[in-house]
């Protein structure tokens, strides 16, 4: 099993009142970066990468980073300046890449061009993944969001072909268009080029694209249940394509923090959902912006995973643009969420931002506590919860999230510690115990061919990919 | 060949800028539009031509003497450019002829006013993305290469430009790909807009390759052939991409026996 | 005075000829990346980047880092990937970028995102140059040449409208379109933002727009003389500008190899002509590909078409050969006397090494000794090398010097000597010299805060002194 690290990174600023319980309004379209505190920044990037070196230490195998752009919950503004910098500064751990937002890159030359270089660097150490992007990174950098996933498989194709292919070659497709393609660097991995995640939360055109390359693909903290039909999915396009999904086709990602007592820990973990957090979890503080989750032709709404039907992802996804109150998107979130009929309405109920919203969140707290989605501790309280999940859904990568939203320097390292010195040990044993493989164990584009995928049918998967 | 029409210059305003423009012959009104490397004057398919036309060779904006619109980034631009100067010089029903890169910009001219088009010819045109192979990028080498590709051997080119080293032609097309450079720089030589729009032209068109073209792929005379609904296709046997050079007068047979 | 180093970072791959005396061509255009060994590229990066810190602890000022593409005699085809991890690996050095090629990004506001956190995990150590490119990589991201110039402009002034006017704001310019420039993120230099270095070579354009913005210019291994013209050059501008350029703004970088011994150090500074060393500098053995250095519209041309093209058209039988023939030998001597062919001006690159590669060996030794003779090489030990550095400083009165060294063929300990050597006899020398002699640094006094002189004559012109003025040739 791999088992990896991960924050978002947060932009912790009391001062700007981005953090803590100002609450000020982290909405996207709200936010001017005149209130970027750039000394601030600087200390708040060394302090994430110093982690980043800790987590090697610790045992982790892995340390993943994410982007996002023109938002305070995420400090990945341009991830592969950090993947460049632990490619120096660590030796050991895979650095993980989920991803870069192939769409919105004009030139994803650049793309194949730094990666490799990192790779090379790190000596073979980049997982290097793709996404798609939200809103927020289509308008950042003022990309057409109904070519997005177009773009997206595109530019993949052009990555890897920048990679395996002898240069020069001429490249004209749909989207992108290069007379002379043959950058002076290759990737360290050639076999047949740096190992691939696709990370995802609700689109089943992503899952089946990542089964056809026999990409792993990663749940982000979605819940247990749909994540496991969603991974069920996958399976299920991996014997169409004619080989079957291992654990190490399948990663998770969630929320766990350790700590030295039960109380210390419960209260430490409640900082997940405060200061800024990714506002697309649930619990979240932040609030997503219809307006940027509802572009034009950004997603094919017919297409969502079962991680969709929960509540808070479709009200983040902003299916409420009809309505037109855009001051009030939380009440629009919650009425478009009645239209649609979401299932299971546990989902946080949204809290308005004028009054502390103590209780509600306390609710969605205790209620990600029950569900797993969030898990606390100390280490022997922990295990038996990992346990459980690495039972449901048998990943052979799994990436404990922590360090985010609220905690500060201390809550991480010594959330780091406890890892390193009594977690990681028993879920490697877990991981054996259990049979999950990791991707670096078995390399999941290798996946023998079994008999009776229904591959015969290329020209409707050829059409599905096409969507 | 002993005599020849002494074709007239002048020079419209268009857009700001000056076309400049030959013409010779008389009758129904012919239009030719040159290769990315500009028109070399009045050559000998030009003056066959008028025997029957009335033939109108303009410099495309930005080529040779013609003012370089600023804006332009598209070979559609120049399309819309020679589509005003047909209606200002009050010319309907026109032969419209383009050679390579001509013919792109004139397939452009056809999807957009089949009204004053009669007759369309595209001689080794770009424009579409080729099915099979490539079209040669002039960016790529040296320009003297490029237009020796152009011709089906080594013997004709040199007979053509025994000294281009020292040619002025060959500082004129340095200086028209600049242009080409501007408008066409990517995608190279194709538009994908351009052939979802093909089957609405009506337009009965003359589609001519030469058999040796070593520029443009006749796999893309072929795609016009089969998306434009009243084309037929013609190989000229002998030829390279510049059939107008080699084979100027059976080039002019074929052109007039389909012009008006 | 700000002391720096560089290298171009070689590949140095003696299994496919690329390095050494092997002979093989690197000329541009000719190469497939099939033979590039990305084992040897993991080495060569962390060798690279490990000289670096070194370099910090023998006590330079400044690392400086360049870019290209599709080549190898440069490994920095993505800078800012370097940028990064030195930003972490280092302390106190300046990490100057000379620089990211503008024109070739197609979203320029990367850079701003980029450079913008780079200097934040740097403190504030980042000093970024710009550059316009050359064909190669004009080619290599397939950007338009004849926009190059116009593009280099407008990214600029979009990464500094990036860093500096508060987010959200709407950018619609020419050649670059945003609906929402609003980074979660800002540089840490505010003053007004991070240095600016200009690196150029001869294109007057570069010189005087660095002069107009007031960033340090700093040429590039260019012979002495005419360095001295283009400083000149930078300083007029600046009066028409109406303040009084120092060494502040500008900066000179050259070759300079210390070792051991006299013969040592003799022996290695060839090595600066060896193995794939930059095409474009004087004795290299690489080629330069016509090609590339002749794309349309890459260098500032006329628009009007040159008269001899004008009477050749006017000829109404076209393909005149008699007359062609005729005109054209009247041009031809002057046709022949360009290296480069057809090339209608050669300004983007000095007088190109001439094409054929028989004799490379004589014309090798001869270059590296008359380079060495005209001060564009210099070599020897701490003791010898002074006073020819000294005569360079007197003569080009730089406020930031960078030493090129480790390139061509050097080794890894060929490089490491040298950098000892700098460390505990030259730099202490050098920034005595510049002391004595007035060789104000950049970050001594900040070269965008020059004050006002009255403005001269020139500067009167107003209409010439618009800043876009020089994109609309």
């Amino acid at each position: 099993m791999l088992v990896g690290y991960f924050t978002e990174r947060p932009y912790q600023d009391p001062k700007s009142g981005l953090f803590g319980a100002t609450g000020k309004d982290i909405q996207d379209l709200s936010l001017s970066n005149i209130d970027y505190d750039a000394m601030l920044g600087a200390d708040l990037y060394n302090r994430y990468l110093d982690e980043k070196v800790y987590c090697e230490e610790m045992g982790f195998d892995a340390i993943m980073f994410n982007e996002h752009h023109s938002t305070p919950f995420c400090m990945g503004g341009v991830m592969n300046v950090e993947a460049a910098i632990v490619a120096k500064t660590t030796s050991k751990v895979k650095i993980v890449l989920n991803g870069n937002i192939l769409p919105i890159w004009d030139d994803p030359l650049w793309l194949a061009e730094t990666l490799a270089t990192i790779d090379m660097i790190s000596r073979g150490r980049l997982v290097t993944g793709w996404v798609r992007g939200t809103g927020r990174e289509s308008v950042s950098h003022n990309s057409q969001p109904p070519f997005n996933w177009e773009r997206f498989q595109e530019a993949h194709d052009l990555v890897v072909a920048a990679w395996t292919r002898p240069g020069p070659f001429r490249w004209e497709g749909e989207h992108y268009d290069y007379r002379y393609v043959n950058p002076w660097m290759r990737p360290y991995q050639q076999d047949p080029h740096p190992m691939m995640m696709i990370p995802g939360v609700v689109s089943r055109n992503t899952v089946a694209w990542a089964a056809r390359h026999k990409y792993p693909y990663v749940m982000l903290s979605t819940r247990i249940e749909p994540t496991k039909l969603s991974f069920d999915y996958y399976r299920e396009v991996a014997r169409e394509e004619g080989y079957e999904a291992g654990p190490e086709h399948i990663g998770y990602l969630w929320k766990v923090h350790v700590d030295e007592t039960e109380e210390l820990a419960y209260e430490t973990g409640r900082k997940f959902l405060q200061g800024p957090g990714n506002i697309f979890l649930e619990g979240s503080r932040g609030v997503a912006s219809p307006v940027l989750q509802n572009l034009p032709g950004l997603t094919d709404r017919n297409n969502l995973l079962p991680t969709g039907q929960v509540g808070f992802v479709a009200a983040s996804r902003g299916r409420s643009t009809s309505d037109a109150d855009y001051s009030k998107p939380r009440a629009a979130a919650t009425r478009a969420k009645a239209v649609k009929g979401a299932p299971k309405a546990k989902a946080p109920v949204a809290k308005a931002p004028a009054q502390p919203p103590a209780a509600a969140m306390a609710a969605s707290y205790d209620e990600q506590l029950a569900n797993y989605t969030i898990i606390t501790g100390t280490p022997k309280t922990v295990l038996p919860k990992i346990r459980h999940v690495l039972e449901t859904l048998r990943p052979g990568s799994v990436f404990f999230w922590d360090g985010d939203g609220a905690m500060t320097h201390d809550d991480t390292m010594r959330s780091l510690r406890l890892f390193g010195s009594d977690v990681l040990p028993a879920v490697k044993e877990m991981g054996d115990e259990l049979g999950l493989i990791s991707p670096f164990d078995r390399n999941p584009m290798h996946a023998p061919p079994i008999k009776g995928g229904r591959r015969a049918k290329a020209p409707a998967k050829k059409a599905a990919a096409k969507r | 060949m002993t005599t020849h029409t002494a074709p007239k210059a002048h020079t419209v305003e268009l857009a700001g800028g000056e076309i400049h423009i030959l013409e010779a012959g008389s009758g129904p009104p012919l239009l030719v539009l040159h290769h990315s490397t500009g028109a070399l004057g009045w050559r000998p398919l030009h003056e066959k031509l008028a025997e029957t036309n009335r033939v109108i060779l303009p410099d495309m904006p930005g080529y040779s003497r013609s003012t370089l619109p600023e804006w332009a980034r598209d070979p559609r631009d120049l399309a819309i450019l020679m589509l005003q100067l047909l209606r200002k010089q009050g010319l309907r029903d026109v032969t419209l002829v383009g050679l390579g890169f001509g013919g792109f910009v004139a397939a452009e001219m056809a999807t957009m006013n089949s009204d004053l088009i009669g007759r369309l010819v595209l001689v080794g045109a770009p424009g579409i993305k080729p099915p099979e192979g490539e079209i040669l990028d002039q960016m790529l080498i040296d320009h003297g290469d490029y237009m020796r590709m152009g011709f089906r051997d080594e013997k004709t080119f040199q007979k053509f430009f025994p000294d281009l080293e020292n040619s002025d032609v060959r500082s004129l097309w340095e200086f028209n790909r600049v242009m080409t450079a501007r408008v066409c720089w990517k995608p190279y030589m194709f538009n994908r807009r351009l052939p979802p729009l093909l089957p609405g032209v009506e337009i009965p068109t003359l589609l001519v390759w030469g058999e040796k073209d070593r520029v443009v792929p006749m796999s893309i005379g072929r795609e016009y052939a089969r998306l434009l609904p009243n084309a037929k296709i013609e190989i000229v046997k002998s030829a390279g991409h510049l059939v107008d050079y080699e084979e100027p007068e059976k080039l002019a047979r074929l052109i007039q026996s389909h012009a008006r």
